[in-house]
């Protein structure tokens, strides 16, 4: 049975080359054994909370666990690194970490693998329980050093003093320590759901084919022995008594309460300060976290103690002793390895194993053993279960890393303080985190953020270490209302002051020299004359006196005013003109987007893009409607009608007008809105059902080149272009070739069309926005070249329907309408010595290695830049980057952004790993792997993808981390969210579609991740899972875990995956839930396809409204709302974005993947 | 009967037919030895306000390759109703029809003075004149509201059926959708690239014509056919001219030194596509009216450099006009698509410049279609001539026609060598067809897609009797013209005419005056004429009828004086005197020479005083005759009024006979006339000349 099991829990593995899962299912048991000491390590505390809730328990601990483990480490460690003297410090604070160790009590890892498998089943309901462990655990860890959470200057300042230091780094800094420790391979296979109590969610059902084989197994015999020390055991005993281990309630005591009601926020505040009262009592900890130990040789006794003994922590940590022992004899005992050997099911051994751990970490062992009986590990309901079901094995998801948990800390700890941006090499708050920029001279993060805060001095150890350097740049990003735009400087008709080699400008990296007489360019060294309109005396410290007047000497993002040298032809442009090209064909009149189009405009034109609000903005509009032909109309405010010119001679496109066609909206509206009442009516009865494109896009340059002008053409268009012209297109839409090598013809362009056209385009400043109302394939991959080149945008709405769709449509073609942009752009990223920019990805195109050329750049566009080393980068320095971007505003006005970014170098791979940003890596990786899939088959792409990453993680593990069982799973704190976000983009529809996804659905997402922001391409890969309850209040409920699990048959969830809102409701929602929400207390009564709430009159409603509407706000794209009722076929779509979970199309659970992971970490290290 | 001179003035009179010789050479010898060739000219619509339609259609030879029509030289058995081909000898049953034919109840057809008849085609739809307005739009905007206001004026002369088409030309060629509501549409065409019928018709969602149209039996008239672009008067009057007054100058800017972009080849081309695919073989006029040269695209005969001037002859001959060519090919080819689908293209050219009527002429030449050459649409020279386009003969039609053909049988004795004029071959061979071409040859038939009452084609034959079998005396040769045509009412008719020779004698007594003068004339010389002029004279040329055509080579001279009536003058320098009013007409000029002193008396006022009355009425004379031919005459002509010593006084020196020049000194100084400052030879020397050559045995 087990081994079936183990097959089974394989299979989702299938996908991954180096799987061999057959190969050793006893080595599997090893791991899965080290995990658990791994898991020992982590939080006993924690132990505390579970008892409380059962179901939550669970879920607190394995989250708790594994986090917590890790955080505290890192942090202490963080900080160090940020100030040298810490080093120490922070090895000392790693020392204090002991505390950790408890934490690590890692006992929750046991339990929570037992309980999860329990609570799996148990919990779908209590999945909020779940959460609040999980903050918890973090906290407690994290807190006992963090707690203080001083803002990072005090802890600059404070370094020397190395005990609080400590506390605060807590997420911030001390990232590497951040080991995670964990679990099994084996494990994933086994859990089935075993608490058939709570059977509402079937996904959980997988598993349950192994359950009953796993129960006569012999396995389950060797792990009570081995294990049987109690781990699983005490975890129920913990939870149903809740008296659980003393130790562990007393660090938590504040938490659990507060966990258990479901509010994860607030457990993490009290247990946040816990644990800062316990770090001098442990200093055991650390040895989990290998990053420490690199960095800091000075604690002796703790690295002796981590050197030592891996299980040192045993010593340290009361409670877990008991772990330990359990942990331990896992481990090294022969008799483990005996009993895996015998058991091929790794599920058998492993589980035992991990149960065992999760006891272990347990305060009490005594009560641990006592429950070594499997079936008592759940859940107090879970006990009650039949032991069969129980049997199943599996690693408690609450024991692995929790995205949750992570946002949640990041969100506790660094959104109170502003984020400041003059120090150099510090990680950001998360992109989840509501937080104030302070510009001290570094470009902001919503401006730019950076793969890694510290990069290797060397291309050998970037190499080694494999972390990708890369960064994120938004150049014209919006900022919130209370951070100011960039200062606009003005250096006179000479223009912006620049270095005379290399050219990079004006900025707080220049030297000033010779008492202010010249500067040394800080990206090249040269020393360039400073012209006498700029001089200024230097202050005693060699600083200008003049430098914090400048926003150019003083600040991280500017504006330089652009002289004629930088404009095209040597001539001042002219202000931009908006373009709007409506299909007229039979589809699209028939769904009723020329309609709506047609009267969204009449509007819209009122809302064209200016700078000056008082003003009328100088945007001239041309309108053209086509189907296989196209129709020019002039809109000469002298007529009183408007005239329509076709153009029928498509195969060499021009423009039939010239005064006329271009105007001015006030000056034109009555024509204007004649001709947009009567485009409707002309085309009603339409019969005309092929369309061209190519032309279309033609036709919009063409026009701007008459009018010498830059400009953005709206497309609404709705069919694959079959009409003979230039750029027709066939369909060549084939699923068979999904899976095969040629699968990437599929992301290629039919033709070379399109991409000579995109050239045309950017060379005049023409942006192509592309609207999509398919109905059936439109080739997207092809349609898409040209606005993706452009630097324009393609949005889709496929079975575009006037009722379901309008609004989606409407708020998208409002805010890119009205969205502030900029014309004609070039992007030019200077780097100092040592390192520069060797790949762009994003909407843009190209045609040296060095200028990213933009015809449109709107303020969601992002680029992504990786960075190689072309020689050694020196600590002293650090490394700088400039990114300047030369564009022409919405009034005509020729400018230069500037955005400068600084970061430290480093020669310790330990800093680099501490101060990095998985959010940020993901987001390259998955713009990396999308855009290699027009090149290379998708399996390689994925194969590539995971081994990078597993070189990362190994490769931390081989220098980072404390030395340990190869068994264990030792991720750093910055990238312990590696694994699952990882997985999330292996998922994704692009890189493993499920039979429903079309292909023009990938190339869509294909091309849309390309220009993401991180926030972005963070929600996108890992949505936002909101349980709503008790929305009063102005914050929003905590989010849970992106997984069936969490989910409560009696709650209402909304997901927002960043282009879509889901509503999900149980199908046992209370009443009271329902008449709130939808103004209908039957659950049957709720109408699925409605696309809004009703508007109740109830502080629920409106709040849930509120939350609806500020989560648009917030996405550059209109996310439809879709109401998905438990059960309901809608339900599979919705729980495709339940990306923890083993997915419909093939995609490996989140606990699945990481067994994976490790299992290629291993591979790499042995 | 009357004498032969009447016979002859009677048979132009009645047929519209003049021979060159009315007198058969008997065998090929002869003829060739008669140097001047035996040839007709033939006016195919002659008007003929006495002569009724016939409501019945002609009777036909049944021999297939003869179908010659019945007529009243034919050989009748009223007896056995049967009647002999006169042509081919075969003899035919009569038709049923004419079961009660005899001798005194004879069919028109057979009655001599119906040697030229007319049948009125009574199977076929009636089909609707379509005329398809061209305007070029690069010109000054007092010329073109002077256009636009001629184009409104002509639809009113439309009949409300004739349906109406609109392009518009400058940098780019709008087709007009007519008739539309709310928002006026137009297809646009870039005007550098030329575009076949089958391209056209889907670029403008032209449907093809049904093949049933095509075929149809004598049914009631269609629902006429129309489209969006092509539509009745009647129903897109006001839309028309709306559209025509909101017209505005081509807006594309033009840079200075350049000339406006102008696209009149590919214009003409989708013009013609446009009818092509719509009106494939029904009459149809293109009116394309332009301000200036071609210069892009097919077509273009002078690029948009001003400093480039256009072609003159001494580039032509210097092989230095490199547009020529290629833009003469490109006309050259539409002319044989429109006239292949019957379709007329007028061109009425104004401007000041050249306008590249040299490379289009063959578009007016082929297709039967007017050349209007002015100097600007403001002018009464285009604008009176457009109007007279539109003229109507006192029945009310039209007095043009449209998509005619032109047969002609011939009796065996003589073959047909061919055609020159307005005319198209339509290659079809036959016995009848001599092998010798002269002009457009090698067939017996011909289309003329455009006809009006003066329409002239010169028509040359062939002997074909050896010298050993001459033809019996008394035989007659006979030629029967066979023109079907498509009436103004839209009336497929069918005019036939059938005539004979005689033997008789013809003075060539003017010959060599004539051929003086033609030597002089602008159809010869090119000296002092732009190509497009010589073009444009070249093509009345070849269509006007003898006494027209005889005024353009010799133009006529009138003198005015005190001293007797008015009275015809030699075309000579001598008839230049001081006391006489001169009045010349050219055909496309009318000139008024006030002499010296009379030039003077005028200055001075004279005429306005009561008691030189007659002087007024002298100076007025010649006017009155003058207003006579510009009414009557289309084109109309330039009207000039000068004096001596008048810079334009230069047209009528350039036309006299200089037998007066600083040369003879016999002449110099005396009274009697004025001299010309001229190299040229006179008359008189010519004369010597010729009659040196003509005794002398050598050459």
């Amino acid at each position: 049975m087990v081994s079936a099991s183990c097959l089974s829990g394989y299979s989702t593995y299938a996908s991954f080359p180096s799987k061999a899962v057959p190969a050793n299912p006893v080595s599997d048991l090893p791991s899965s054994l080290d995990l658990g000491n791994c898991f020992l390590l982590a939080p006993p505390t924690y132990m505390g909370p579970p008892p409380v809730s059962t179901n939550q328990a669970y879920s607190q601990y394995a989250q708790g666990d594994i986090q917590n483990g890790p955080p505290p480490m890192d942090h202490s460690m963080a900080q160090p690194p940020v100030c040298q003297p810490y080093s120490h410090g922070a090895m000392n604070l790693s020392g204090p970490h002991p505390s950790y160790p408890q934490q690590y009590g890692v006992q929750p890892s046991m339990q929570q693998m037992t309980n999860q498998m329990s609570g799996m089943q148990v919990g779908s309901g209590p999945l909020t329980s779940a959460g609040p462990g999980y903050a918890p655990s973090l906290q407690s860890v994290l807190p006992t050093p963090l707690q203080p959470l001083p803002p990072i200057h005090k802890l600059l300042t404070q370094c020397l003093v190395p005990p609080p230091s400590l506390p605060l780094p807590v997420s911030l800094q001390p990232p590497n320590l951040t080991m995670m420790a964990l679990l099994p391979l084996n494990n994933n296979l086994s859990p089935p759901p075993p608490p058939p109590p709570s059977q509402p969610f079937p996904s959980s059902s997988p598993y349950s084919g192994p359950p009953p084989s796993s129960q006569p197994r012999a396995p389950a015999v060797s792990r009570q022995q081995s294990f049987p020390p109690g781990p699983p055991p005490p975890v129920q005993q913990t939870f149903p008594n809740s008296a659980p281990p003393p130790v562990s309630q007393a660090l938590y005591s504040g938490p659990p309460p507060s966990s258990q009601p479901g509010p994860f926020p607030p457990t993490f505040a009290s247990p946040a300060q816990y644990p800062a009262a316990q770090p001098p009592s442990q200093p055991g900890p650390p040895h989990f976290h290998s990053g420490p130990p690199p960095q800091c040789p000075m604690p002796p006794p703790s690295m002796s103690q981590q050197q030592a003994n891996p299980l040192p922590p045993g010593p340290m940590q009361q409670p877990p002793q008991p772990g330990m022992h359990g942990g331990y004899p896992t481990q090294q005992n022969g008799a483990f390895g005996q009993p895996r050997g015998p058991q091929p099911g790794y599920a058998g051994p492993q589980y035992p194993g991990q149960q065992n751990y999760g006891a272990v970490p347990a305060p009490t062992p005594a009560p641990t053993q006592k429950r070594l009986d499997p079936d008592s590990i759940p859940s107090p309901q879970a006990s009650e279960l039949p032991a069969v079901q129980k049997f199943r094995h599996r690693i408690d998801p609450d024991a692995i890393p929790s995205p949750i948990q992570v946002i949640e800390d990041d969100r506790a700890n660094k959104s109170s303080e502003p984020f400041t941006t003059g120090v150099k090499g510090q990680t950001p708050p998360l992109v989840t985190t509501n937080f104030q920029v302070k510009d001290q001279g570094n470009a902001s993060p919503r401006f730019v953020r950076c793969t890694a805060y510290n990069i290797p001095c060397t291309a050998d150890m970037a190499k080694q270490s494999q972390v990708p350097l890369a960064a994120v740049i938004k150049p014209l990003a919006m900022l919130p209302p209370d951070e100011t735009r960039p200062y606009m400087v003005d250096h006179g008709e000479a223009g912006p002051i620049r270095c005379n080699r290399c050219k990079a400008y004006m900025c707080p990296y220049m030297q000033f020299i010779e008492g202010g007489r010249r500067f040394q360019c800080g990206f090249c060294s040269c020393v360039t004359d400073v012209p006498p309109h700029y001089f200024q005396h230097l202050d005693h410290t060699g600083k200008r006196v003049d430098c914090c007047d400048r926003p150019e000497l003083s600040l991280g993002s500017y504006e330089f005013v652009a002289t004629v040298d930088y404009c095209k032809n040597n001539k001042l442009p002219q202000p931009p003109s908006f373009i709007f090209f409506i299909d007229v064909s039979y589809n699209a009149v028939k769904s009723g987007m020329v309609n709506i189009v047609c009267q969204e405009l009449k509007t819209l034109l009122d809302y064209l893009p200016r700078e000056n609000p008082e003003a009328d903005s100088v945007v001239r509009v041309g309108f053209v409607t086509y189907n296989k032909v196209l129709h020019f109309y002039n809109v000469k405010s002298s007529l009183a009608q408007p005239q329509m010119m076709v153009v029928s001679d498509v195969s060499d496109m021009f423009l039939p007008l010239l005064d006329g066609f271009l105007v001015n909206v006030n000056d034109s509206r009555m024509v204007i809105e004649s001709l947009l009442d009567q485009i409707p009516e002309m085309f009603a009865d339409t019969r005309e059902t092929e369309t061209v494109f190519g032309p279309v896009i033609q036709a919009g340059l063409e026009a701007l080149k008459a009018a010498d002008c830059a400009g953005k053409l709206f497309l609404f268009h709705s069919s694959l272009p079959i009409a003979e012209a230039p750029g027709k297109l066939k369909n060549r839409e084939d699923k068979k070739l999904v899976g095969t090598d040629k699968e990437k013809s599929l992301f290629q362009p039919q033709s070379g069309f399109y991409s000579n056209l995109s050239k045309e385009c950017v060379a005049q400043g023409c942006c192509v926005d592309l609207f999509l109302f398919p109905n059936q394939y439109v080739d997207v991959a092809t349609l898409g070249v040209v606005p993706v080149s452009t630097g324009g945008s393609v949005y889709k709405y496929t079975y575009f329907q006037a009722e379901m769709d309008r609004e989606r449509f409407l708020n998208d073609l409002r805010r890119d309408v009205q969205k502030p942009m900029g014309f004609d752009a070039v992007m030019r990223v200077r780097t100092s010595t040592g390192i520069r920019a060797t790949d762009f990805f994003g909407s843009f195109f190209m045609s040296n290695t060095t200028d990213v050329e933009l015809a449109g750049l709107d303020c969601d566009k992002t680029v992504t830049v990786e960075f190689r080393h072309d020689d050694k980068l020196s600590e002293d320095t650090g490394a700088l980057m400039q990114c300047a971007v030369l564009y022409t505003s919405c009034s005509g006005q020729r400018r230069l952004r500037v955005h400068n970014m600084a970061v430290n170098c480093c020669s310790q791979l330990a800093d680099l790993y501490r101060n990095c940003e998985t959010d940020t890596i993901i987001n390259f990786f998955s713009k990396y792997a999308y855009r290699s899939l027009l090149n290379t088959p998708t399996k390689t792409v994925r194969d590539t993808l995971v081994n990078q990453c597993a070189q990362i993680l190994a490769c931390y593990r081989k220098n980072c981390a404390s030395p340990s069982s190869a068994g264990q799973l030792i991720l750093p704190e910055c990238m312990k969210l590696l694994p699952v976000y990882l997985n999330c983009v292996l998922k994704s529809d692009v890189l493993q579609p499920g039979a429903d996804v079309s292909v023009d659905d990938r190339a869509y997402l294909r091309q849309l991740l390309s220009c993401m922001d991180v926030s972005e391409s963070h929600v996108f890969f890992y949505p936002r899972l909101l349980p709503l309850v008790k929305l009063d209040g102005g914050s929003l409920p905590m989010a849970v875990r992106n997984s069936e699990e969490r989910l409560s048959k009696g709650g209402v969830y909304l997901l927002e995956t960043g282009l879509y809102l889901f509503l999900w409701v149980g199908a046992n929602a209370q009443q009271e839930l329902l008449s709130n929400i939808f103004g209908t207390p039957t659950f049957s009564q709720i109408d699925p396809n409605m696309t809004s709430l009703p508007e109740l009159d109830n502080p629920f409603s409106q709040r849930l409204r509120e939350i609806i509407d500020s989560f648009r706000s917030q996405r550059s794209r209109y996310m439809k709302l879709m109401v998905v009722k438990q059960e309901d076929k809608a339900e599979l779509i919705f729980k495709h974005f339940l990306c923890e979970d083993k997915s419909a199309s093939g995609g490996a659970s989140y606990v699945d993947f990481l067994c994976h992971m490790h299992k290629e970490i291993r591979q790499l290290l042995s | 009967m009357a004498t032969f001179p009447e016979f002859i003035a009677q048979n132009e009179e009645r047929d519209g037919v003049r021979f060159s010789w009315n007198v058969w050479p008997s065998s090929r010898l002869e003829a060739t030895r008669m140097v001047v060739p035996v040839a007709s000219l033939i006016t195919p619509l002659k008007e003929r306000p006495d002569l009724p339609p016939i409501q019945y259609e002609p009777v036909l030879c049944s021999r297939v390759t003869c179908r010659a029509v019945l007529n009243p030289l034919c050989q009748v058995d009223y007896r056995a109703k049967l009647w002999a081909c006169n042509f081919c000898y075969q003899r035919n049953q009569f038709p049923p029809t004419y079961a009660g034919i005899s001798d005194v109840n004879q069919p028109a057809e057979l009655l001599p003075q119906f040697s030229t008849i007319e049948y009125v085609v009574q199977r076929g739809p009636l089909m609707p004149l379509v005329f398809l307005y061209v305007v070029d739009t690069c010109m000054e905007d007092e010329d073109l509201q002077a256009l636009k206001e001629s184009l409104q004026m002509s639809l009113s002369l439309l009949p409300p059926t004739a349906l109406v088409g609109l392009i518009t030309f400058g940098r780019m060629i709008q087709v007009h959708e007519l008739g539309c509501e709310g928002i006026s549409k137009s297809y646009v065409f870039r005007g550098t690239k030329d575009l076949n019928a089958k391209q056209l018709q889907e670029m403008l969602g032209l449907t093809k014509p049904t093949a049933a149209q095509a075929g149809r039996g004598p049914q009631a008239p269609q629902a006429p056919l129309s489209n969006r672009f092509l539509q009745p008067v009647q129903k897109i009057d006001m839309n028309l001219t709306d559209l025509l007054g909101e017209l505005q100058r081509d807006p594309w800017p033009v840079t200075q030194g350049k000339r406006p972009l102008r696209s009149l080849g590919s214009a003409m081309s989708i013009a013609v596509g446009l009818l092509e695919c719509t009106f494939p073989n029904t009459g149809a006029r293109i009116m394309t009216f332009i301000g200036g040269p071609a210069t892009q695209g097919p077509g273009m005969v002078v690029g948009d450099e001003l400093k480039a001037p256009i072609r003159s002859w001494h580039d032509i001959e210097k092989d230095n006009a490199k547009f020529m060519k290629k833009g003469t090919k490109h006309y050259e080819a539409l002319a044989s698509r429109a006239s292949t689908n019957g379709h007329i293209i007028d061109i009425y050219a104004c401007a000041l410049d050249q306008t590249g009527l040299l490379e289009m002429k063959c578009c007016s030449n082929h297709t039967g279609g007017y050349m209007v050459m002015a100097d600007s649409f403001t002018t009464s020279l285009f604008k009176q001539t457009f109007q007279r386009v539109f003229t109507k003969d006192v029945s009310g039609a039209f007095k043009m026609a449209f998509a005619g053909t032109l047969e002609i049988k011939t009796s065996r004795e003589i073959k047909i060598s061919g055609a020159i004029g307005p005319c198209v071959s339509l290659n079809a061979k036959g016995p009848c067809v001599s092998e010798n071409e002269i002009g457009t040859g090698g067939t017996s038939q011909w289309k003329i897609c455009g006809l009006d009452h003066n329409t002239t084609l010169a028509v040359y034959f062939e002997v074909v009797n050896q010298h050993n079998a001459p033809i019996p005396q008394g035989g007659r040769g006979a030629v029967q013209y066979v023109t079907q045509y498509q009436h103004s009412s839209g009336q497929k008719r069918i005019r036939v005419t059938t005539t004979y020779f005689l033997k008789a004698h013809y003075s060539f007594s003017f010959v060599p005056q004539f051929m003086f003068h033609l030597r002089r004339s602008p159809f010869l010389q090119v000296f002092n004429n732009s190509p497009d002029e010589s073009s444009y004279y070249r093509h009345q040329f070849m269509r006007q009828d003898l006494t027209q055509s005889l005024i353009m080579i010799q133009p006529i001279l009138y003198a005015y004086s005190f001293n007797g009536p008015p009275e015809p003058v030699l075309l000579d320098s001598s008839s230049i005197l001081p006391d006489r009013i001169l009045l010349m007409d050219t055909f496309f000029q009318i000139l008024i020479y006030h002499g010296e002193t009379v030039s003077q008396w005028r200055k001075a006022g004279y005429q306005e005083l009561p008691e030189y009355e007659n002087f007024r009425h002298l100076l007025q004379a010649p006017v009155d005759d003058a207003q006579e031919i510009l009414h009557s005459r289309f084109p109309m002509p330039r009207y000039i009024d000068t004096e001596h010593g008048g810079s334009q006084a230069r047209f009528l020196l350039s036309k006299v006979n200089p037998s007066q020049t600083h040369n003879n000194m016999y002449a110099w100084g005396q009274e009697s006339g004025a001299p010309i400052l001229t190299d040229d030879v006179s008359l008189q020397v010519f004369m010597d000349h010729l009659k040196k050559l003509a005794v002398s045995s050598a050459a």
